[in-house]
């Protein structure tokens, strides 16, 4: 007989104990259930009839369940919701903030979703796989349209719900079919990473990336734990990087920002298809959170460059197979704005010229911070970081105590890591932050 | 020094899943059940270029000329949210919202328990996504639990407690010669499995059956899961389909509550709301306190987040803003009703149609059986007819999706089901 104790570490109050201590019960007659040996209850069904029943439920079975720890991210933008100050400033959560600092829904989402409505589509499920034109527009848009590996259909491409979605999906296959492979993943690294890896049971160890002292990439520490790592481990990537070509390791990019960085969509691919075009067999997750501020619809997709299109196919179904008692099939809406704005030319151009707008308050934003604190700062200490690094983000180099400190004096919200998220800082406000 | 790679990747050993080759967009694969000889099936079915040929595989709703629906509340909750600019930081308002509309549904909207906050509810990716997240509650909380599962259920539940790795009993609930309940052997399951086991219950509306237990064999089920502290998950996939009435279809879960039983429950818009592809569902679980419920959330989104991390926006917009408005709410109250009118009456016009051709079988399931599904009780050589003689297509274990018949094909499918039947 299971014991509800014995189910978790954490103590649980015993079914003979609940019943004992805790049940009101309406009729005497009930009372002989409970004065039985351990095993089953005697059920006087017919001679009782149908008890009713005023019970308090019993203790519940749920006794030994803490509160999961907050999320280093989220968890904070209630705290920066919930600060009176008006000189706060969120540079934590990486979304996309215009001048004003005010969300940004992009002008060709608002076309689309309104072609999409005129239209009346229906509501039907996607198959497993998700819509068909969206899963071929991102292909497209992450190896160009004329790269080998598209034209001979070697790439299973299955949309999954943005970048998370996408991780966890590799994330099975890998466990699924190479088990016991490693991830390594870069340190620092986003930190839902560990989390999506942890909960799909597959190993991970972390290289070296980030060097504190010179605030850039430790060329030397990446390439040696990269060395090091078990033979066809893993290795994930983010955009731009080094070759991990050494021990049969698999490329992993995590693609969430592909226009982010340059401004370019194009460039922004180089290195995915730098590795692609040279006949390797690599996964690439996708997220359009970012670039199309589509953060809330979940949209991205998992691609498998395989060295076969029969691989592809076989791949691509894996991936469904993973998918449906996931969530069956993922959503459409997110979708068929994506298939609708990189599918229409022009739409696709003015999505294009958005992006450069995007990227390009950012880069604005970068220099304005390093020319303030340049000026500011007359301990000599190179800033230059902040216009070497790319992308939404930056790491300043301040350690957990300058950061809360930053918090809880100044009002400006980033994560412990030193991590700030240079879209949500407006040219006007790096004066405050500097 | 230019590098070509050969494949380190033993992709090659990766084999190809049968069910899975087909891209059967318009069908909705994911809600076929029979995996061995389906994919075969329903590719012919989709080859066929017969004007009459009838798909009643796929549980999705159809109206009468075999169309798929957008309902009338759905469209209004569009044109009321289009071109408003929703972005993550008014998310979070809206999943409240949501989920205290959703858990309205399952609890009575008087309900103490939502007044006193005492479930952890948090939106799911329908109803796959919210049995997903209880299984792998279940495995990381109760890692020596198992899940006890009709026979027979739907198929995917196997999947979802499977990739969680949570392993799976059935117990009996089907009787193939009554095609009802078994109810008297279902009791023993109960009574025999070990106390404190996981069981997952459909509320309404079966999905493979259409078989329901009465609201006293509810009741006496009920008594006896708090007599051996089991806990009920309950997959509610149809409200509003099984009587046509939502509140009713609910009535076995508050039974339950009302008993004193700890529950948890997964819903579906899918199908009541024809949300199909929007994947929007609930999934809450009966605490004992507020504070306990939000411990409980807190581990339900942290396993949310590693999965996907937040579910998409449109369709949570759509029911909340429908489930919120009175007038939209009273609309779609009606339009649930229509739909399963219209599948009611097409279950007697198919009955009837099969006594007036004299089968010699009988067919009272039809219409005791309730909900999208009649369990139809043909066998796999007559559903194998039915595809290629009539190009009428059902899963091999027999189960038709009466949302797939019309008044215009109710006929010639009476038809199709005596020929393959008439010699018994």
């Amino acid at each position: 007989m299971i014991s509800l104790a014995s189910a978790t570490p954490s103590a649980l109050l015993s079914v003979q104990e609940t019943l004992k201590g805790k049940t009101r019960l309406g009729s005497g007659c009930v009372s002989t259930l409970f004065n039985k040996e351990k095993g089953k209850p005697s059920i006087k069904k017919k001679s009782c009839g149908r008890i009713s029943m005023t019970v308090a439920v019993n203790v519940s079975r749920f006794e030994g369940i803490v509160m999961a720890p907050p999320d280093p991210i989220h968890g904070f933008s209630e705290a920066f919701r919930a600060d009176v100050d008006v000189k706060k400033l969120s540079l934590g959560v990486g979304a996309y903030r215009t001048e004003e600092l005010q969300p940004y829904v992009l002008d060709v989402v608002k076309k689309a979703e309104n072609l999409m409505l005129e239209r009346g589509e229906n509501k039907e499920y996607l198959s497993m796989e998700g819509l068909a034109a969206f899963n071929k527009v991102t292909a497209e848009l992450l190896f160009g349209a004329d790269n080998p590996v598209i034209e001979q259909q070697r790439v299973a491409t299955v949309q999954g719900l943005s970048g998370t979605g996408s991780l966890r999906l590799a994330a099975a296959l890998i466990e699924r079919y190479f088990p016991g492979a490693k991830v390594l993943i870069s340190s620092p690294t986003w930190g839902n990473h560990m989390n999506i890896f942890n909960d799909a049971r597959v190993p991970w160890s972390e290289y070296r990336y980030y060097d504190p002292k010179t605030v850039g990439l430790d060329f030397e520490g990446m390439i040696s734990d990269i060395k090091a790592a078990p033979e066809g481990s893993f290795v994930l990537l983010h955009g731009c990087a080094h070759n991990p070509t050494e021990k049969n390791h698999i490329p992993f990019f995590d693609v969430a920002y592909q226009g982010f960085a340059s401004g370019s969509l194009d460039a922004d691919a180089s290195s995915v298809r730098l590795f692609a075009e040279r006949g390797m067999e690599l996964l690439v997750a996708q997220s359009y959170s970012k670039n199309l501020g589509l953060y809330a619809e979940r949209i991205g997709a998992i691609n498998v460059v395989c060295s076969s299109t029969d691989a592809a196919a076989r791949v691509k179904s894996q991936l469904k197979r993973i998918a449906r008692p996931m969530y069956s099939s993922p959503p459409v809406h997110g979708a068929r704005i994506v298939a609708n704005v990189v599918g229409d030319p022009a739409l696709f151009n003015e999505w294009k010229v958005e992006m450069e707008m995007m990227a390009g308050r950012i880069k604005n934003v970068r220099q304005k911070l390093f020319d303030c604190l340049s000026a500011k700062d007359k301990s000599g200490k190179d800033w230059s970081f902040i216009l070497k690094q790319i992308g939404m983000f930056s790491f300043t180099g301040l350690n957990k105590t300058q950061s809360d400190n930053m918090t809880n004096k100044w009002h400006v919200y980033m994560t412990k890591d030193g991590r700030i998220s240079l879209a949500g800082l407006s040219l006007a406000k790096c004066e405050y932050l500097c | 020094m230019e590098e070509i790679y050969d494949s380190p990747l033993k992709l090659h050993s990766i084999s190809m899943h049968d069910e899975y080759k087909d891209s059967t967009h318009f069908l909705g694969l994911a809600e076929i059940e029979d995996y061995s000889s389906c994919g075969m099936s329903l590719r012919l079915f989709l080859l066929t270029l017969v004007p009459t040929k009838i798909n009643l595989g796929v549980g999705a709703y159809r109206d009468d000329e075999g169309k798929p629906v957008v309902l009338q509340c759905v469209k209004e909750a569009e044109a009321k949210i289009a071109g408003c600019d929703f972005l993550e930081s008014v998310s979070s308002a809206v999943s409240s919202k949501l989920v205290e509309e959703s858990v309205k549904l399952v609890y009575g909207k008087n309900s103490d328990i939502i007044k006193e906050g005492r479930f952890a509810g948090v939106q799911a990716l329908s109803g796959t996504g919210a049995c997903r997240l209880f299984a792998e509650f279940q495995r990381r909380f109760y890692p020596e639990s198992q899940i006890y599962m009709t026979d027979p259920t739907w198929s995917n539940h196997h999947n979802i407690w499977r990739d969680a790795l949570v392993p799976e009993r059935t117990f009996h609930y089907y009787h193939p010669d009554s095609k009802g309940l078994d109810f008297s052997a279902l009791l023993d399951d109960v009574k025999n499995a070990p106390d404190g086991s996981f069981f997952l219950l459909h509320p309404c509306a079966h999905n493979p059956t259409g078989v329901d237990p009465t609201e006293e064999q509810w009741r006496e089920i009920s008594y006896l899961f708090k007599v051996k502290n089991h806990f009920p998950f309950f997959d509610m996939a149809y409200q509003g389909f099984a009587s046509g009435d939502l509140d009713r279809d609910a009535r076995s879960i508050q039974i339950f509550v009302e008993d004193g039983n700890v529950i948890g429950c997964a819903q579906s818009f899918a199908k009541n709301m024809g949300l199909y592809g929007h994947r929007v569902g609930c999934l809450n679980v009966l605490c004992n306190d507020a504070k306990q419920a939000v411990a409980i959330k807190s581990q339900l989104q942290q396993i949310a987040r590693a999965m996907y991390s937040s579910p998409p926006i449109h369709g949570i917009l759509l029911v909340s803003g429908i489930l919120s408005d009175p007038n939209m709410k009273a609309l779609w109250v009606k339009e649930v009703k229509a739909m399963a009118n219209r599948i009611q009456s097409l279950r007697t016009t198919l009955r009837k149609s099969l006594e007036q051709l004299s089968s010699p079988l009988n067919w009272e399931h039809i219409t005791n059986q309730v909900g999208m599904f009649c369990f139809s009780g043909l066998t796999p050589e007559q559903v194998d007819r039915l595809l290629r003689e009539f190009h009428i297509y059902m899963t091999l274990d027999g189960r038709m999706s009466m949302a797939g018949v019309t008044t215009g094909n109710v006929s010639y499918l009476a038809n199709a089901i005596h020929e393959v039947t008439k010699f018994g």
